[in-house]
């Protein structure tokens, strides 16, 4: 009898924490397209040539590259940073 | 890959709007839909402070969770973008988003609202890469072409920083370790001037 009691009283505690979980709570739209993922493209005329359209870590490599071109310290390498 | 990001260095701003006439012309943005924009404060007063604006591709975006039609979704690089053909053009995402990013262009003879366009981080919508019909609705799509977004790429003096939010923060850390200033980038404290001991002592009662 102590073991049925024991499994209810689990139950109960199981039930009561699902309500802690975090679920979304927005409604999904089944009209939501799929979108490709940025390295799926096929090369176009405007591609950059740094990378293999298809391969995903060559694109990453390639946006990390192009990202340093915002760094002049990097590209120029005039300025050391202080420590 | 980190989440995609933005950040302005508003010591390095200088107002010249570079970044807004470079995503109005690569997507075509029609008239009076302002994808980015440059806010300055104090306009005029030396030690003025201007920073580049547009949707920053929040990691838990308010436009995403009051969405009547659930249009947005969120790509694995972090991006934030939205489908065109779900969007009803409500403007429940201009109320909800703190940058008055989502805009919405009016078009016909009573000023109709159409539906949202927002910046995409030049990462287009779900409609096939580099694609016409991607080009019309959501302009192009320069992340599967292996480049950033134009307004950072074309920023002149590189206050607008785009890309891996890790590569971004270390350019970011660098140079506020080399010029020893301006690591509060934007916030109450760049805006509104640090609270003086007799407003933050008024602020206790």
């Amino acid at each position: 009898m102590s073991r049925v009691a024991h499994l209810i009283a689990l139950s109960l505690c199981a039930a009561a924490l699902a309500g802690c979980g975090e679920r979304a709570q927005i409604g999904a739209s089944k009209l939501k397209k799929a979108d490709a993922k940025p390295w799926e493209s096929a090369s176009t005329d405007y591609t950059d040539s740094g990378w293999k359209a298809g391969d995903e870590t060559s694109w990453q490599a390639q946006i990390r590259t192009r990202n340093q071109s915002q760094n002049e310290y990097q590209r120029t390498g005039s300025v050391t940073p202080a420590k | 890959m980190a989440r995609m990001k933005f950040i302005c260095d508003s010591e390095r701003c200088i107002e010249c709007n570079g970044c807004v006439t470079a995503c109005k012309a690569e997507h075509d943005v029609p008239w009076g839909v302002n994808r980015r924009r440059v806010v300055t404060l104090n306009d005029g007063v030396p030690g003025e402070k201007s920073i580049s604006v547009a949707c920053m591709h929040c990691s838990d975006a308010p436009c995403m969770a009051v969405c009547p039609v659930d249009c947005f979704y969120r790509t694995d690089e972090g991006v934030v973008l939205h489908d065109k053909d779900v969007c009803i053009g409500c403007g429940y995402c201009s109320y909800a988003c703190p940058f008055g990013a989502p805009q919405f262009p009016t078009n016909g003879t009573f000023g109709l609202r159409g539906k949202m366009d927002k910046c995409t981080f030049c990462a287009g919508g779900p409609e096939a890469n580099g694609s016409d019909a991607e080009n019309e609705k959501y302009g192009r799509n320069r992340l599967s072409e292996g480049k950033l977004p134009a307004c950072a790429e074309m920023c002149s003096t590189k206050a607008l920083l785009g890309g891996d939010g890790d590569v971004v923060a270390d350019i970011f850390r660098t140079r506020v370790m080399t010029r020893n200033k301006g690591s509060e980038v934007w916030g109450w404290g760049t805006a509104y001037g640090q609270p003086t001991a007799a407003k933050t002592e008024g602020a206790k009662s």
